[in-house]
């Protein structure tokens, strides 16, 4: 164990924070606002889903942290690695076995269960942010639903590109009142917010809090004659074959040889584990292999 | 169609001292329809005055003007402002528009107020324009641009493009030549025959002597020289 | 008929000093009516207190709803004046920049109002834009341009379409010519004259420019330190003013 407290902060503030989460929970869709802390981490790094991480966990939980889908990066190992030191819980890559998920702008391919949590790293939490910068104006308009701008938000996309051009943090109504930044995760996974699991939302540098229970009802955003589309890459995982996972676009060589591989490191692991093989499933271990020396 | 009874006017001029000068007292006329009045008197006796006040330009010291029943001393604003639209017409001496409005448009635009349609609107225009010996060429011009005879024309129009009931005329047939003066006495006179009340200002003796029924001479109402 | 605003004894003060006093009218549809005065009359404190921007300090502002009913549109809640004020009522400010979204398209500016009443389609929601923008003679290929792109009587031009794209009953107006150059006041004066006329429009015009007010209102009042110190036909006030203050003014007006 260590000298900290369980998990680095103080009780007062967990006790805050879990204030702000059942409000927010209450309130699916709403932002609610806190006291963020100091973190032994820079602001934009993801101090606010550590805050809510901090304030979720028990010692009996199993966390697991992805960054991008990946386990590996270096921010989800040092996040990882900050808990088992302050609250010496035990850590796991694989989804299923893991009772807290801290992610960072993605949702795990594997549906989630109703006894999981899944944290998002938040860092603009305000959906209206870049249409309206008065933050007493955007607050009005939460309070008495006034959402025109945000479809202005998708007209100007449309005018401009021919198409709803946003491709993450696509906005999405709540409960069919709150209109909510599901943080920069790709649009294709939208869909799956609405899941089993309880979903918490922190923004540790704008310093708000939002959450969805469970089976709660989220829309994306979208014209009559230009419906929501959760597209991904056209393609299937070349190292374990799938076709509906959002996919990572690696480049191999320079001569412009690439491969598209699960963004979802766990997913694609355990499908290979299972015996699922992808077109370049040779290409890639050699790669590896090859890293690894 | 028109009646004055007792009416009186005074200006007060603040910034002159506050001097008060009385220029009308127990002014009284009436015009049936389909008869046309003139109103004489020497320059500065009050005829402009007494048909702005007929209008509801300027504002009566006392005494009441009723047109087709309404009472202008004593109508509210969109009464008037409903008067003009539908029952009294003026042609002033000056034409006042929005600079930039085609002339067609200026002289449609009564028509359009009472709600008739826009292609049939301009018809009727172009038909006084015509008649009046404006141009084609000037009708998509805006009228600033014209000589005092060509606004003075334009003004016409546009006064008698609505079939008013009532009508009041400020020197109808100032500056214009023999032609253009006999076409404004002749659509005077369609007025009249059609049952308009009509009051007018004419220095033009003939045309006076020509289209008016009776004289009202308005230095009677001056204060201080009643008979 | 029924008058489509009732103004009853508004009055604004900031400490001691007068904003506006006593203010009363009745504005019926179709009406114009202007307000002129020289700086610090009041007549912007007022236009605001009857516009829902500022709270009034005495007095009512009843308004004709859709419904026939009039309701004070000084205590109605906040959420309900927003809505009033985004469908029935507009407000073109003097500087455009106030009254548009200078990082949104031309279409989307218009469109706003639209997508704020629940008008999900977009195709129909870029139609009626375009149709709008048409009127206020802005031409179709500018649709999708931001205000940044357009000239300062383009601009005013958008705010209009952006304002009446909803069909509100009653315009507010603050100085709509002001800044503009003279030519394009014209074209603007033109334009909003055809409007009202056109969509039956009531609206409350202040400015200071009494040769806008002869051309646009109907009725004007003139105020004078927070105070109105005459009312009636424009025509008839400006020709043959009463109060020595208006008589004052008129006879500033610089003849050209």
């Amino acid at each position: 164990m260590s000298d900290y407290n369980f998990a680095y902060l103080d009780e007062q503030t967990k006790r805050m924070i879990r204030r702000a989460i059942l409000k927010g929970l209450a309130i699916p869709g709403y932002q609610v606002p806190f006291a963020s802390r100091e973190m032994p981490m820079p602001y934009g790094w993801g101090t606010g889903g550590v805050q809510v991480s901090a304030a979720t966990l028990m010692p009996e939980d199993t966390l697991k942290v992805i960054d991008q889908g990946a386990d590996d990066t270096t921010n989800a190992v040092s996040i990882r690695k900050f808990f088992e030191k302050t609250a010496g819980v035990d850590t796991t890559e694989e989804t299923a076995q893991a009772s807290v998920i801290q992610t960072r702008h993605r949702i795990p391919e594997e549906d989630l269960r109703e006894d999981q949590i899944l944290v998002y790293q938040v860092p603009i939490p305000e959906p209206l942010r870049f249409l309206e910068p008065s933050e007493i104006e955007t607050r009005k308009m939460h309070s008495l639903e006034e959402y025109g701008l945000m479809h202005v938000k998708l007209y100007e996309d449309i005018a401009k590109h021919g198409a709803i051009a946003t491709s993450y943090a696509y906005p999405v109504k709540v409960e069919k009142r709150y209109v909510m930044d599901p943080s920069p995760i790709p649009k294709f996974d939208n869909p799956k917010m609405e899941m089993a699991a309880i979903q918490l939302f922190g923004a540790g540098r704008e310093q708000r809090i939002y959450a969805l229970p469970p089976y709660c009802q989220v829309v994306s955003l979208d014209f009559e004659d230009y419906p929501f589309e959760a597209s991904k890459a056209d393609h299937a995982c070349d190292m374990c074959g799938a076709t509906n996972s959002y996919l990572d676009e690696v480049i191999m060589d320079d001569a412009g040889n690439r491969m598209f591989v699960c963004s979802d490191t766990d997913y694609c692991a355990s499908r290979r584990k299972a015996g699922n093989v992808g077109a370049q499933a040779a290409a890639a271990s050699a790669a590896l292999k090859e890293t690894a020396a | 169609m028109i009646e004055i009874k007792n009416l009186s006017k005074t200006f007060t001029l603040h910034n002159q001292g506050s001097v008060v000068i009385p220029v009308m007292e127990a002014a009284e006329l009436t015009v049936a329809r389909g008869e046309c009045v003139a109103l004489t008197g020497a320059s500065g006796a009050g005829k402009s005055t007494l048909m702005r006040m007929i209008y509801g330009n300027y504002p009566a010291a006392g005494g009441s003007i009723l047109v087709d029943g309404v009472d202008l001393v004593t109508a509210e604003p969109r009464e008037i402002l409903a008067l003009r639209r539908d029952v009294l017409g003026y042609v002033s001496q000056f034409l006042r528009v929005v600079p930039r409005v085609p002339t067609l448009d200026v002289v449609a635009e009564p028509l359009l107020s009472v709600g008739v349609e826009t292609e049939a609107a301009r018809d009727r225009a172009r038909d006084l324009l015509a008649r009046l010996n404006i141009p084609e060429r000037l009708w998509s011009l805006s009228p600033t641009s014209f000589s005092g005879g060509e606004q003075q024309r334009v003004n016409i129009a546009r006064g008698f493009a609505h079939t008013y009931p009532a009508m009041l005329l400020d020197e109808p047939t100032a500056s214009l030549d023999a032609a253009n003066r006999e076409t404004v006495l002749n659509l005077i006179e369609e007025a009249k025959a059609r049952g308009a009340a009509i009051i007018g200002i004419f220095h033009d003796e003939a045309a006076r002597d020509r289209v008016c029924d009776r004289e009202i001479d308005v230095s009677v109402f001056t204060p201080g020289m009643a008979a | 008929m029924t008058p489509l605003l009732k103004v009853e004894n508004i009055s604004k003060f900031y400490g001691r000093r007068i904003g506006c006093k006593d203010v009363n009218f009745d504005l019926y549809p179709g009406e114009v009516m202007g307000i002129v005065g020289e700086s610090g009359s009041g007549k912007s404190t007022l236009l605001n207190c009857l516009a829902g921007h500022l709270d009034p300090d005495t007095g009512e502002v009843l308004f004709e709803m859709r419904d026939g009913a009039m309701r004070d549109t000084v205590t109605m809640s906040e959420p309900e004046r927003r809505m009033l004020s985004r469908t029935d009522w507009a407000f073109v400010h003097q500087h455009a920049r106030d009254g548009l979204r200078m990082n949104v398209s031309a279409g989307g500016n218009v469109g706003e109002r639209l997508m704020a009443v629940g008008a999900r389609h977009y195709g129909n929601i870029r139609d009626e834009a375009i149709d709008w923008l048409g009127r206020v003679e802005i031409n179709e290929t500018r649709v999708d341009d931001r205000p940044t792109q357009f000239s300062g009587g383009m601009q005013q031009r958008l705010q209009i379409a952006r304002n009446l794209v909803t069909g509100p009953r009653l315009v507010f107006m603050d100085e709509p010519t002001g800044g503009l150059d003279v030519s394009v006041q014209a074209r603007l004066l033109d334009l909003l004259r055809g409007l009202v006329r056109e969509m039956g429009l009531s609206a409350i015009i202040v400015t200071h420019d009494l040769a806008v007010v002869r051309l646009l209102a109907d009725r004007l009042m003139v105020m004078k330190d927070g105070h109105v110190v005459e009312t009636g036909l424009t025509d008839q006030v400006l020709d043959d003013p009463q109060h020595a203050y208006t008589q004052l003014l008129v006879s500033s007006v610089l003849q050209v």
